[in-house]
């Protein structure tokens, strides 16, 4: 009976990755189909010209430019500023501990657009004008709450006894967190880093209400999809897969290569 | 604290309690009370901004009231304000959408959790990670591209001779869930996976030996270990859907409005931005409520929700 199960089991399994990278082919597809609408059936013959109409592209570069510059940002102030904020959460106790968590993880599950909102009101009060600055903000304000709970994780593991000795052993305040606290939150604040950086290319809701006039990628291909849409998007779509596929690939096979080194 | 002053000092406790506080008063606190307080002014040219019109009113939350459009409710009609039947299809679409993603990831949680071999697991995480990395517009476009009246999907029905005409998809609330469904059951899908898997095997076989049918197993031991994770999921699943901008827009019909298009019209078609923030701030407490909700009923914290 087990096996019948299982094998409606794998089916299943097959079918959903099926539906899961379906779309990304066709998507992919359709960049060198030679049809002006974007579609993979009818095909209508092998081209590149998408590619080089998108290298062309000036408005695609400039926003490119931004989600980078943007991205950095926000890593700079979220990294920083989520890390602080564990290390504090970390050594309080009871009802502030509780009401602090709840404010820092409360924008994870607000909608961007209320984030997107709120920051371009709070800034204009100031006669900030819209723009990618306020979107560096609008961001880090969700975008550090990651960061803060993949370093408190890794902070439950952290023996404090080593601060004690290097203290006892004469240690300056900056000496333990450099030398002793840090090293041990490394590998949690570098993936902060890279999923706030994650985070931050993918980002439409907040960018959209706080951008003013500037485009990042997400806003660029948001805003192509709904004027002129010519495969150029997929062109571009394809790189980014491709790209984002191959550091993901990488990062798996280094991982899996580590292992079996371990296990020997 | 006072352990934090002896570890780190007062310079670097002093930095850290001043970057925790540039974070929440700054980025959280105080732009949302600005959004809530901005909700109550009235949209006034800049000469008039601190003058006598500028009091406080509820006026911009009655705004959700006007404009009636009748509507078809299981044969009844029902008059309702435009903005109150957006609102309320969004919630329930939303719903709707995280009822779908619950049903098409539980199997699949339990498959990866209990029945697959453990070796392949890291291929199969590998492969379903991919949506993830590709970003949300671009997955939207692709079921864009899918859905179209003369796109892949129209092709390969004819071709089958499964329908006769094209289908319009894009029609109606219907390719809005499409989307959603696809961007989001990976949320779902995660949660419940990790719930599963701590649940102990030997309690499953205990209820198999005792001659627990499968669905039994299910219902008594698996679902309730399992249910903070779906508690986590549908949390996730429900507010990224009834915040989701991208989808509704793409993938949007002619007859259809969900609440954050709303938002976005009053933000910079009207340009009003009080009536905007009073919107956002009725979409903020439905997720308030939302997550107290699934608290309650599911008997989770807030720090199972979040991980």
């Amino acid at each position: 009976m087990h096996k019948t199960r299982n094998y409606l089991f794998h089916l299943y399994m097959a079918l959903f990755l099926f539906y899961l990278l379906m779309p990304l082919v066709v998507m992919g597809g359709a960049a060198f189909n030679d049809s002006r609408f974007p579609s993979i059936l009818p095909w209508r013959g092998f081209t590149l010209q998408w590619f080089s109409e998108l290298a062309a592209d000036g408005r695609m570069w400039t926003a490119f430019r931004n989600t980078v510059l943007v991205a950095i940002a926000v890593v700079a102030i979220a990294v920083p500023v989520g890390t602080a904020a564990a290390i504090l959460i970390n050594s309080v106790t009871g009802r502030v501990r509780t009401v602090l968590y709840g404010v820092m993880v409360a924008p994870i599950l607000a909608p961007g657009a209320v984030i997107g909102i709120s920051t371009l009101l709070f800034w204009n009060q100031f006669s900030v004008p819209a723009g990618l600055h306020l979107s560096v903000l609008g961001q880090v304000s969700y975008i550090a709450a990651f960061v803060m709970l993949l370093v408190l994780a890794r902070l439950q593991s952290f023996d404090m006894a080593l601060e004690e000795a290097a203290l006892d052993l004469g240690a300056g305040h900056g000496m333990v967190l450099r030398r002793i606290l840090l090293p041990h939150l490394y590998p949690a604040i570098g993936a902060g880093a890279a999923i706030a950086f994650f985070q931050s290319i993918e980002n439409f809701n907040v960018t959209l209400f706080t951008r003013g006039n500037a485009d990042t990628l997400t806003v660029y291909v948001f805003s192509k999809v709904r004027t002129g849409i010519t495969p150029t998007i997929n062109a571009l779509a394809l790189i980014m897969i491709t790209v984002t596929l191959a550091g993901a690939v990488f990062y798996e096979l280094r991982r899996r290569r580590l292992e079996r080194l371990r296990g020997e | 604290m006072h352990d934090l002053l002896r570890r780190y000092g007062k310079g670097l406790t002093g930095a850290f309690v001043l970057l925790t506080a540039f974070w929440l008063l700054v980025l959280i606190i105080l732009p949302n009370l600005y959004l809530l307080e901005n909700s109550f002014r009235p949209y006034l040219p800049k000469v008039d901004m601190g003058g006598p019109l500028d009091t406080y009113s509820l006026n911009n939350y009655a705004k959700i009231l006007t404009g009636e459009s009748p509507t078809n409710v299981f044969g009844l009609t029902v008059t309702l304000p435009v903005h109150v039947k957006s609102f309320l299809l969004t919630v329930g679409y939303s719903a709707f959408v995280t009822l779908i993603s619950f049903a098409l990831a539980y199997p699949l949680a339990y498959y990866l959790a209990k029945v697959v071999q453990p070796k392949s697991l890291p291929t199969l995480f590998l492969l379903l990670f991919v949506p993830l990395w590709v970003s949300e517009v671009l997955r939207s476009f692709a079921w864009f591209i899918i859905l179209s009246l003369k796109g892949p999907l129209n092709f390969t029905l004819l071709g089958f001779g499964i329908i006769d005409a094209p289908i319009r998809w894009i029609a109606g609330y219907q390719s809005i869930v499409i989307g959603l469904v696809y961007t989001y059951v990976l949320f779902m899908l995660f949660p419940i996976y990790n719930a599963i898997q701590s649940l102990d095997t030997n309690q499953i076989e205990a209820a198999e030996d005792l001659g627990s049918p499968w669905w039994r197993t299910h219902w008594r031991v698996i679902l309730p270990h399992a249910k903070p994770g779906i508690a986590s999921g549908a949390v996730m699943v429900f507010m990224l859907s009834a915040g989701s901008l991208l989808v509704p827009v793409l993938l949007g019909s002619t007859d259809s409005n969900w609440f954050t298009q709303v938002i976005q019209q009053w933000m910079f078609e009207a340009a009003d931005w009080n009536t905007g923030s009073a919107y956002a701030f009725i979409l903020l407490v439905l997720c308030t409520v939302f997550v107290s909700l699934v608290m309650r009923v599911f008997r989770v914290k807030l720090s199972d929700i979040a991980k």
